[in-house]
């Protein structure tokens, strides 16, 4: 026999289950390999699970103010476009590629990437910039993003996210 | 799809325990659903995101994503972790009588 109790069907949330940590690597400042991050981290994010992102490489430029709103996408060399490989390197071929791209997310209210790294800061996502890489581009903190949680050598990142799930991209 | 008991009614969920059907709501009900999962009493400020909910996913036909109770709910994302911790999206949506969002921003 089913009483009303045993028939209650009440979500589990996992708000006692063990901590969760993921940790993302980005290397790359190119439109699409900026964005499988963010959205990663804030689906981590929303699930309770601890975040933190290390910008190193060509990922500085996710978070210098001067060309996180500018990040392109190339369609050279990327077999996936499905365009003719010799129209790829075609001149004005990036930017209308860059284009397209923007306004397909735009459509579906997926933000920019400054807005979008503002948004993962508000979430509670720790940001960290590459000690190595700060000095080999001669940027100053003042050339970051404001929300930025500091800039880390290796050792200390690697420190901070022991035990995290992670991810190189 | 499951029926389920909260208070004296029978409410029909999806599997997880999210309702399914918009019109079962009302503002009682949400209480238990926040007593439900340990969201305690629940404030102008919980009730101001509700609203939001109800209404934006009356509107659009799907839940609203945390970043949207943001940019068009004017509700900073930074409360909404506050309001309904750990797991935002999914609390908010279970108390609103939603579904989950589906969106991924």
């Amino acid at each position: 026999m089913t009483t009303a109790e045993s028939t209650s069907i009440i979500p589990d949330f996992g708000d006692d289950d063990p901590e969760r940590k993921i940790a993302f690597v980005c290397s790359k400042g190119s439109l699409d390999m900026a964005y499988p991050a963010l959205v990663m981290a804030s689906g981590a994010l929303e699930q309770g699970v601890e975040a933190h992102i290390f910008f190193t490489f060509w990922g500085m430029d996710m978070i210098n103010k001067k060309t996180m709103g500018n990040l392109h996408f190339s369609p050279v060399g990327n077999p996936a476009t499905h365009m003719p490989a010799a129209l790829a390197p075609l001149p004005g071929m990036q930017a209308m590629a860059t284009k397209q791209m923007m306004k397909k997310l735009e459509e579906l209210e997926i933000p920019d990437v400054p807005s979008f790294l503002e948004h993962l800061s508000d979430m509670g996502c720790h940001l960290w910039a590459c000690k190595m890489s700060v000095d080999m581009f001669n940027l100053e903190e003042d050339d970051m993003v404001d929300y930025l949680d500091g800039i880390l050598n290796v050792t200390d990142f690697i420190e901070i996210i022991d035990g995290a799930q992670t991810m190189l991209i | 799809m499951p029926v389920t008991t909260i208070g004296d009614r029978e409410i029909h969920v999806d599997d997880d325990g999210f309702l399914t059907e918009f019109d079962e709501w009302d503002e009682d009900l949400a209480k238990s659903l926040a007593t439900n999962i340990g969201l305690g009493d629940l404030t102008d400020e919980h009730w101001k995101v509700i609203t939001f909910l109800r209404a934006d996913a009356k509107e659009q036909g799907e839940t609203p994503t945390l970043r949207r109770v943001s940019t068009i709910g004017g509700i900073p994302t930074k409360s909404l972790f506050q309001l309904f911790p750990k797991k935002p999206a999914r609390k908010m949506s279970y108390v609103a009588g939603l579904q989950k969002p589906k969106g991924c921003i």
